[in-house]
């Protein structure tokens, strides 16, 4: 991925939206580097969305953001060594899941220690990945599409890598589905039923992982969160079925990406912007929708208890 | 293994968790069918002892034989419920999922969409979840999400999760725990209906006897290292406590014939001895 400068001024043109919108749709795809984003936004938006549900299911959103975090120096620090800044997003994010792993598995502690462990790394990542950034030459540029994410320079072989990628992880989550829903969910009935619930918690930061850095070279790694946490969240406040969710998740992921591509191709704010802001949009939305489905059905929202309490409660 | 043969056997068993012996010279027997209440003080090895039965948990010394064979992880025929806080408000997943889980959780897989249309296998397992989710009486709430119900729901459909896959053993770890009366007394009935129900022995480890003490049939009491088996109304004496403990014990029965233990160390009366509310 080469580092393209943000903002109006670099812009090559200045493209406004017309009135026909299959021509508008159209235009769009005469462009190689927009098909080059769409491709990869839709890659990107359905494999966060699908790793995404089962993070937020397993409450590792911190994780998830730390391990993205980690991989904005391996971008940098790629840039600086001559190499693309997609191999060091995903060499640092899986190095970072594997120490991740290591810390999570010694002992009792490491789960409750794991918050400032992970906090401290994100600190000394940004600072890593700032230092590498000002190296590589100027880091406006540079650090701010690391960071904040662009469309502009996905180049076909990285779409490529991101396709195959994406594959692979969602033919091993269709593999590993089940059991990891068990172990999410009920960990300790899980273990005495045979699951092999540490090889899958290391097997999901690995995936993890790879869905984190393959979407902050769209978001950028601050904002991985649009992408991997707002749709699948957004999702699960609309439902508990998990089929259904994870199939809303990636209905609201693509349609997010979408739009905010088109919006970014039209006005001259970086991807990142629209991204977010559509996201929360959207996770807006369904919060206030349960909230009003809620309201609208107080005697079932009630809590109720066992059938002996019925008869003197009513 | 025929009928007849007992679920679980602990002979001459003992376990050693860093390095402290938990409890040993145990000689235990549950027959199929069997309500089994395992008691005793905090630290006495209760959940010890449901952990050595599913096989997560090494004996040190002496035998254990669960259906048949040696004790193991990855058994579908023993269903467990252990001892936990509820799920919290925020877990979207919904008790019939949940309960699902208990039957095809440990399937590879990943669950398609409408499977129940060309699967005949997916219809029968969609039919015993149903089934189950009603002998535990918690079909008008079992398609809510899991942590919007309250304890003695989670309660229900965690043992519906544990029953799914047919097992020939129930284990249950402080399953009245967090509960009100109410709901203690009502779990307790439907964990013996279900024993009942479904011909499988259960084993229920309990801080108070009293809400399930017209159920069980035998009580196993754990105290000072040691275990002593048998009818309730022989287990909980004078004589059989204090000799466990190794220190003079009082049973008094009230007039609603609850069982109280006083005299021992504190721990030891178990119809109010809840340090951590």
């Amino acid at each position: 991925m080469s580092v393209p400068a943000v903002g109006a001024a670099t812009d090559p043109f200045q493209p406004a939206p017309g009135w026909d919108l299959l021509a508008d749709v159209r235009e769009l795809f005469t462009y190689a580097f927009m098909i080059n984003a769409i491709e990869a936004g839709t890659v990107v938006a359905v494999l966060s969305a699908v790793i995404g549900w089962f993070m937020v299911l397993r409450r590792q959103s911190f994780t998830g953001h730390t391990i993205a975090v980690i991989g904005f120096p391996g971008a940098a620090g790629a840039l600086v060594l001559g190499l693309s800044a997609t191999v060091g997003f995903y060499a640092f994010a899986i190095a970072g899941a594997l120490v991740i792993a290591a810390v999570r598995f010694d002992g009792r502690l490491g789960y409750r220690t794991e918050s400032a462990v992970a906090g401290t790394i994100q600190a000394a990542a940004l600072a890593c990945g700032f230092w590498f950034s000002s190296l590589y030459g100027g880091f406006t540029g540079g650090a701010s599409a690391l960071l904040f994410g662009s469309f502009l320079g996905i180049t076909a072989g990285q779409v490529q890598t991101l396709g195959v990628l994406a594959v692979i992880v969602l033919a091993l989550i269709a593999m590993i589905g089940r059991p990891l829903l068990f172990a999410s969910v009920d960990p300790s009935v899980a273990v005495a039923r045979g699951v092999p619930v540490r090889a899958l918690s290391v097997a999901f930061l690995l995936l993890l992982a790879v869905a984190a850095a393959s979407a902050a070279q769209i978001t950028g790694t601050l904002l991985v969160f649009a992408l991997l946490v707002v749709p699948a969240a957004t999702a699960q406040l609309l439902t508990a079925r998990p089929v259904l969710g994870l199939g809303l998740g990636v209905a609201i992921g693509l349609a997010v990406t979408w739009t905010a591509l088109v919006a970014a191709y039209y006005v001259p704010y970086p991807i990142g912007f629209f991204l977010t802001s559509t996201a929360f949009a959207a996770y807006l939305l369904a919060f206030l929708a349960s909230r009003l489905r809620r309201r609208s059905r107080p005697a079932e929202r009630a809590p109720t208890s066992d059938e002996v309490l019925e008869p003197v409660r009513s | 293994m025929s009928d007849g043969d007992p679920v679980v056997r602990f002979a001459r068993a003992a376990v050693t968790v860093a390095g402290r012996t938990v409890w040993s010279g145990v000689d235990v027997v549950v027959r199929p069918g069997e309500f089994v209440a395992v008691l005793g003080p905090n630290g006495g090895g209760k959940s010890t002892m449901i952990k050595a039965i599913l096989g997560l948990i090494p004996l040190s010394a002496g035998t254990l034989t669960v259906l048949g064979g040696p004790p193991r992880a990855r058994n579908s025929s023993i269903g467990y419920v252990p001892q936990r806080r509820s799920f919290d408000s925020e877990v979207r997943i919904r008790g019939v999922d949940l309960v699902r889980l208990g039957l095809t959780g440990a399937r590879w897989g990943a669950p398609l969409p409408g499977a129940r249309r060309f699967s005949a296998r997916a219809r029968a397992e969609a039919h015993r979840v149903e089934k189950v989710i009603e002998l535990v009486g918690a079909s008008r709430y079992a398609g809510r999400p899991i942590g919007e119900l309250s304890g003695g729901e989670q309660q229900r459909l965690l043992i519906a999760e544990a029953l799914a896959a047919r097992p020939r053993l129930l284990l249950l770890d402080e399953p009245l725990e967090s509960l009100d009366l109410p709901n203690q007394a009502a779990v307790a009935a439907l964990v013996a209906k279900i024993g009942r129900a479904e011909d499988v022995a259960v084993v229920m480890v309990a801080h108070d006897i009293n809400p399930i003490l017209g159920y069980v049939d035998e009580v196993i009491y754990l105290a000072g290292g040691h275990a002593a088996e048998g009818p309730p109304h022989e287990v909980i004496t004078d004589a059989t406590l204090s000799q466990l403990y190794g220190t003079p014990v009082e049973v008094l029965a009230t007039s609603t014939g609850r069982l109280v233990v006083v005299g021992a160390t504190e721990e030891a009366s178990y119809s109010d001895h809840r340090h951590h509310p």
